[in-house]
């Protein structure tokens, strides 16, 4: 309840420019020479300090990279990249020093507190105490959060906290150094580097990203955050996740991302990888809020990325929740292999598209193992002269018996510029299996938004509203609190786009 | 008070109301009667602002606010409240939101203060057990999966919460039975008052047994052809529409 009704006034507090964290930091960088090659790959995996088969690693997928094809299937129109055009690597400079939050350069600390990021411990653990027994009051749950800012993890809180539940969470470059067994086994396990052209150009340059094993049986006690923040100019973001929950553990995740407002496009293709042993759950959520770009389409950032899960044991289950407004062009398909009997994949997505931003987005269900299941729902919302595509596949091996998927793809047209496309592909090849796939594409009705204003509410107040009741069914798979916070963004994504 | 001088608009140029005069002092009740046809949703839309609806000429003011010059928002902060004919779903939206979002809409617009979630839920649980609404209707999406009947209570009940000066009930009455009506006109008689007046359309006489109105007017083709008391309503139900026609 509070969530949905604590909406409004959400909403109406927001009373900023359209983009909020557009503004830039100011601060002491350390650039790789712009560009791509060989010696760049090397460069970064030196700065890193990473072991040899890493760097080997990271020379494989560069190969394959220089070989592969940029993919052109997707419904995305964009100018071609210039891959020399970018760095690769920008990092605000270190004091020296051993690495604490006191140690952070505050500048970095006022930025993340300026998009309203935690990155003390201990104002939020004080706030917690005086919650004391009643959580369901409001009290804000602690999260622990991984700062990433262009290249490098600035910062990763309640590290000590989680340390005591043997759960590791820390920038992956430092779980190279500190875990190379886990990092070894598992890195590109999920995603191999040659999977796709993105995918491959990640391997070979990613700079950092969160790193989280859960152990046997255990129940990470708080949401594991990392928030993503790409400052510097002409900068790509490579970044690389990888989220290991072992047998019987249970993990949330959720990722958040902005950028300052650019007139140029820039350019972020990161890869997430999800391992979930027997019986184990991961719960993975992305607000994502990269500069889409003003009103006529310049700037933004384009957003290619790699997501998929393993549900490699019996019963394990990974869900996807994505709400997606930013971005000038979104390539993004979340997946799930679905391996282990009884495994569950599940894909709840919105994505807004305004002015002339473009969404090709969805996701994959493999059915491997029997009797998996998957839920699909998509929600796309198309304003101004956006393009939004549902692109999905759902395939089921002749092993999967009496596996079972749902699929609800739901498109709501704002305006008469811009496109709704829905791209469901199913592969049955199972005969005892089940699968379902309903489709709607609807307008904001008149009716409706004068029903609201006769009621008081203003032109936007009512699509806002008629928007979140649009989205429920996947904003309340959200944790609580980003829940509120992605249904402020898709008011704000909405601006202007009626009346 | 509201007062309609001269009232003419059209949809899509097809005139339909042609000089509507009319007036509903404060603390009244006035009935519009008229057949199919005649203008009178037209006339209720104009007064609140539906888009397509076009003004060619007259005025409507309510306690001096010229209505025909606001957004509709701004009408319904006035204290205009439009019961729709044909409540709208809006699927996904929790009722109890929407209502609490539209009672502090208009709350703010009068510059009272906004309620929280706690006050709004007392305020709203004593409303509907005085319409007989099962709470649940609170958790539901708005209008979703409505009967007819819930979907009347429900306009009344938004009525109810949000209190308005001058209420607006298009043909409220169709679709209801006996006992769904009943609840309706035990709502909009609690609001009497000297601060409450209410244009009633209904197309039936019926509805009138239980609103007793102070006037009846009868709208056929754009125009009010005939007023009157609360006895106006009964001899048309008597002779029909055609004998006023015809007089």
């Amino acid at each position: 309840m509070p969530a949905v009704t604590e909406t409004i006034d959400a909403v109406q507090s927001v009373t900023e420019g359209p983009y909020k964290y557009g503004f830039e930091t100011d601060i002491e960088m350390e650039f790789a020479p712009k560009g791509l090659s060989e010696d760049i790959v090397r460069f970064i995996s030196a700065k890193k300090n990473e072991p040899a088969w890493l760097l080997e690693w990271r020379l494989k997928a560069y190969a394959i990279w220089l070989k592969m094809e940029e993919p052109v299937w997707a419904a995305v129109d964009y100018p071609k990249i210039d891959y020399q055009a970018s760095y690769y690597y920008a990092a605000p400079v270190k004091k020296a020093g051993p690495k604490s939050l006191d140690e952070v350069d505050p500048e970095l600390l006022r930025t993340y507190a300026k998009l309203g990021i935690p990155l003390k411990e201990q104002a939020i653990l004080a706030g917690v105490e005086g919650a004391g027994d009643t959580p369901a009051e409001g009290g804000r749950m602690p999260i622990a959060v991984d700062a990433v800012f262009d290249s490098v993890s600035v910062a990763t809180t309640f590290r000590a906290r989680l340390e005591k539940e043997g759960i590791i969470f820390c920038p992956i470059s430092e779980a190279v150094q500190n875990h190379p067994e886990l990092v070894k086994q598992y890195l590109g396990s999920v995603v191999p580097q040659g999977d796709n052209f993105f995918a491959a150009l990640n391997s070979a340059v990613f700079t950092d990203g969160s790193f989280v094993y859960i152990p046997k049986g255990v129940r990470c006690p708080m949401e594991l955050s990392t928030y993503f923040r790409i400052n510097a100019k002409s900068t790509g973001q490579f970044e690389r996740t990888l989220i290991i929950a072992d047998a019987g553990s249970h993990v949330s995740y959720l990722e958040g991302c902005t950028a300052p407002m650019r007139d140029e496009n820039q350019l972020h293709a990161a890869v997430v990888e999800l391992v979930a042993h027997d019986d184990a759950t991961i719960k993975y959520s992305t607000v994502q809020n990269w500069y889409p770009g003003d009103e006529n389409g310049k700037g933004g950032i384009y957003n290619f990325v790699t997501k998929r899960g393993a549900c490699r044991g019996a019963r394990s289950k990974i869900s996807w929740t994505q709400v997606e407004t930013g971005s000038a062009i979104t390539w993004k398909y979340p997946s799930c292999i679905l391996l282990g009997e009884d495994s569950v994949g599940e894909f709840y997505s919105v994505a807004i598209t305004n002015n002339y931003q473009q969404a090709d987005t969805g996701t994959k269900m493999f059915h491997i193992g029997p009797r998996t299941r998957s839920t699909i729902v998509s929600k796309g919302i198309s304003a101004g002269h956006g393009q939004n595509t549902y692109r999905g596949l759902v395939k089921i091996s002749p092993k999967a018996v009496g596996a079972r998927n749902f699929t609800q793809c739901d498109s709501l047209l704002i305006g008469d510029q811009c496109g709704a496309h829905t791209v469901p592909y199913i592969e049955n090849r199972c005969m005892t299996a089940k699968v379902e796939h309903e489709a709607t594409t609807s307008r904001i009705a008149e009716d409706q938004l004068f029903y609201c204003r006769q009621r008081g509410l203003t032109q936007e107040d009512a699509v806002g509203l008629i928007v979140n009741g649009f989205c429920r069914e996947v904003l309340k798979e959200l944790p609580m609190e980003f829940a509120v916070e992605a249904q402020k963004l898709l008011q704000i994504s909405l601006e202007g786009s009626v009346g | 008070m509201l007062k309609i001088e001269g009232l003419t608009a059209e949809i899509d140029g097809k005139q339909i109301l042609k000089g509507i005069d009319l007036e509903v002092p404060q603390g009244e009740i006035h009935a519009v009667m008229g057949p199919n046809g005649s203008g009178k949703s037209t006339l209720s839309y104009v007064l609140a602002g539906r888009e397509g609806y076009e003004v060619t000429g007259g005025t409507a003011t309510f306690n001096g606010h010229d209505l025909l010059a606001m957004e509709p928002e701004e009408r319904a902060t006035t204290g205009l409240f439009l019961a729709f004919q044909y409540p709208v779903e809006l699927p996904g939206v929790g009722n109890a939101n929407f209502l609490r979002t539209a009672l502090n809409a208009i709350r703010r617009g009068k510059g009272e203060p906004e309620l929280d979630a706690m006050q709004f839920l007392k305020l709203a649980r004593a409303r509907m057990k005085e319409l007989s609404m099962p709470e649940d209707m609170l958790k539901r999406g708005v209008n979703v999966g409505f009967s007819g009947g819930e979907k009347k209570r429900n306009e009344v009940l938004q009525m109810a919460l949000l209190r308005p000066g001058l209420a607006i009930l298009d043909e409220t009455d169709s679709g209801l039975d006996i006992d769904a009506l009943k609840i309706v006109a035990d709502g909009v008689n609690a609001m009497r008052g000297p601060e409450f007046s209410s244009l009633v359309i209904t197309h039936y006489q019926r509805l009138l047994n239980y609103i007793v109105p102070d006037r009846v007017h009868v709208l056929m083709n754009g125009r009010i052809v005939q007023s009157g008391g609360p006895e106006l309503a009964k001899s048309l139900e008597e002779t029909g529409y055609t004998a006023v026609q015809a007089a």
